[in-house]
């Protein structure tokens, strides 16, 4: 099967999981009991009945379950995510404002963590069982296991707080500006640290099996200098096992934008999805999570191409 | 030996001398192998246990791990229906007394003092107390959810890979499924549906959080049942249940054993995260996330004079070493269990 044909194929069976993806989103919120109404309602005594089943209709939650959800997907595949329940403002709009600054903090906390970890992970395979190697093999364990919300509380604590270095507040007007850049450090970082300790780990462990192989020898004994054997030659094949990390990444950096963007009051997905949560905003909700889906859906498809277009020996089935 | 020699020629012959071949006998085993031991077979679980045993690092996180966990236990007494389990008290006071009701001298972010070692928090509450009972939430749940979900995960998996087929390809479109969703989005929409609670917490953390031992699961079993002992009770007439549960599923245990010690981590991490956000349990609550929640709020908005940096660094290193350690141990069960070629615990020691 050609490259082609392998990634026609992986696309289609991206079909059936958005499918999946988009029933789990809209059945958690509608086979539980406890709709918007019903809660309004449980605050408001005085409510008659006619008035619920009004509000019902006008909300789109009256009917058998399979009708709504036939509704709501059918809207939302023309990008129709419905209207904020309180205030009657598109979904739609409020996903497209904040979702550049999300896409802007996880892309620095990707690009933060690839910078920290790929050289991290050279120096600590070639210096292996040496101090260095221990170093920073505790450093990568530290960072996986540090919670990214306490992270950045230490990060304000210490930078903003006591060295004054950056500012402590997002500032809530839209970013496009040169300043934004020194808004996102703190909160780049910590988004960025527990991928930076992952990908460390792989790219030790996968560096340490290829320069044990023949090829290794191979390019020694031709009289190629060291530097070359590594960079050129190591790298390119323990890049191929940081591949396979991506999409589990990008679930990493997606659910820590959550929980950092609420740390640093970054007005981003994030925080928007934890207000709609406390508010009750179904559609906000259902609409951020299936974008979450979306995006590591995507992020998973990207990375088994890139696999597949890097290492030959794969085969297409 | 020396009579021999000497019909040889000395010329060419290279001499070994100074060889003692009684010594050599007699001298100390350079390793515990013996002759009579070595017909004798030990035990996977066996083995590692011995190797684990050896690594210092992963025995010393064991012990941190152990003393955090005692230290939640008898923090303040338990009572299970009014009766009372566990009456030692460690906590000097109780973790929701407000101090400046009853001492006028206490005031709300009093620095660390003898009296209060970790100082008091934003709603004058002493947090070295707080601190020793917050260890109960996260760390029950941790191993509660780890627990439910490992046990489903090894049966979900276990039927998938030994059926094969269309079952396996409809099992394994519902774990990719819930592969799109980070487990901390799915518990946030679980939590924000039920409410906050212990139980709910372990529910939203369980529900979906399976899936990935039963890919792992899976695909071991897709190796095992090759194996000609599967084959040769299959022909012996054992049932299905059997051949899975007796002599494929204890083959797969390793590496679910290696998923779930690093998992409980992340579980404990999650539950804090929740906390943190408001979304997990009341937020009195001496929990180490939820603690800081309203920690956050000073550090933002700026502290008035002094920075109260007790109520937001203990809590978190207290996550942060109860998680460092896990993880710890959770690697040396990875190399001590040899689960390495399965790439589960990827990064460790090999």
């Amino acid at each position: 099967m050609s490259l082609q044909r392998f990634i026609v194929k992986r696309a289609l069976s991206i079909i059936p999981i958005m499918f999946g993806v988009s029933v789990i989103t809209f059945g958690m919120f509608h086979l539980t009991p406890g709709d918007p109404v019903s809660q309004l309602v449980a605050l408001n005594p005085d409510v008659s009945a006619a008035e619920e089943a009004a509000l019902r209709e006008r909300w789109g939650l009256d009917g058998p379950v399979w009708q709504q959800y036939l509704d709501w997907i059918s809207n939302v595949l023309v990008g129709d995510f419905g209207q904020e329940l309180r205030t009657g403002r598109e979904v739609s709009d409020i996903v497209w404002r904040r979702l550049p600054e999300t896409i802007a903090l996880g892309l620095f906390g990707w690009a933060f963590a690839l910078v920290i970890a790929i050289p991290a992970g050279i120096y600590a395979a070639v210096n292996k069982g040496k101090l260095g190697d221990t170093v920073s093999r505790f450093l990568a364990l530290s960072g996986i296991s540090i919670p990214n919300f306490w992270l950045g509380l230490m990060l304000i604590l210490i930078f903003s707080l006591y060295l004054g270095v950056f500012p402590v507040l997002a500032p809530s007007e839209p970013l496009y500006h040169p300043d934004m850049l020194w808004y996102l450090i703190l909160p780049g970082i910590t988004i960025g640290t527990a991928s930076a300790a992952s990908i460390m780990r792989v790219m030790r462990t996968s560096m340490t099996e290829e320069l044990n192989k023949e090829y290794v020898t191979a390019a020694r004994a031709k009289g190629l200098p060291e530097r070359t054997v590594i960079l050129k030659h190591v790298l390119r094949n323990s890049l191929i096992s940081v591949v396979t990390l991506a999409a589990t990444l990008t679930a990493s950096i997606v659910a820590g934008s959550v929980v950092v963007e609420v740390v640093f009051n970054w007005p981003g997905l994030g925080r928007e999805f934890i207000n709609a949560i406390n508010q009750r905003e179904i559609n906000v909700v259902m609409a951020i999570t299936l974008f979450t889906g979306f995006f590591v859906i995507l992020a998973n498809f990207v990375a088994d191409i890139v696999y597949a277009a890097l290492d030959p020996r794969i085969r297409y089935d | 030996m020396t009579d021999e020699r000497q019909h040889h020629s000395e010329r060419g012959r290279i001499r070994v001398s100074g060889f003692d071949s009684e010594r050599v006998t007699q001298r100390e085993p350079l390793s515990d192998w013996t002759e009579d031991g070595g017909g004798e077979t030990v035990g996977r679980w066996r083995r590692g246990l011995r190797r684990f045993v050896r690594n210092r690092a992963a025995m010393g996180a064991l012990v941190i791990v152990v003393l955090m966990a005692l230290a939640a236990f008898f923090a303040r007494p338990i009572e299970v229906a009014g009766v009372v389990v566990q009456p030692f008290s460690l906590a000097p006071y109780d973790p929701t007394t407000i101090l400046y009701l009853q001492d006028p001298d206490v005031s709300v972010y009093d620095a660390p003092s003898w009296q209060y070692p970790m100082g008091v928090d934003g709603s004058g509450r002493d947090l070295f107390s707080r601190m020793l009972v917050g260890g109960r939430y996260s760390i029950s749940i941790g191993f509660i959810v780890v627990g439910l979900t490992a046990s489903f995960g090894l049966i979900y998996g276990a039927v998938s890979g030994y059926y094969g087929g269309n079952v396996d390809e409809v099992m394994m479109r519902i774990v990719d499924t819930i592969y799109a969703f980070p487990g901390l989005v799915l518990a946030l929409i679980i939590i924000a549906i039920l409410g906050g609670g212990y139980w709910q917490l372990v529910l939203a953390f369980s529900l979906f959080g399976w899936a990935g031992y039963g890919r792992l699961v899976r695909g071991e079993v897709l190796q095992i049942k090759e194996n000609e002992y599967v084959l040769a009770a299959k022909a012996l007439g054992a049932r299905d249940r059997s051949v899975v549960f007796r002599h494929i599923a204890p083959n797969a245990m390793p590496p679910l054993v290696v998923l779930a010690s690093l998992n409980i981590g992340s579980v404990v991490i999650g539950v804090a995260a929740l906390g943190f956000l408001g979304l997990g349990l009341e937020p009195s609550t001496a929990e180490w996330g939820t603690m800081l929640t309203a920690t956050r709020e000073t550090l933002i908005q700026g502290p008035g004079g002094q920075i109260p940096w007790w109520a937001t660094v203990y809590p978190g290193v207290a996550i942060f070493t109860f998680v460092m350690a896990m993880n710890m141990i959770g690697d040396g069960i990875n190399d001590a269990l040899d689960a390495q070629q399965t790439g589960v615990g990827r990064g460790g020691e090999e």
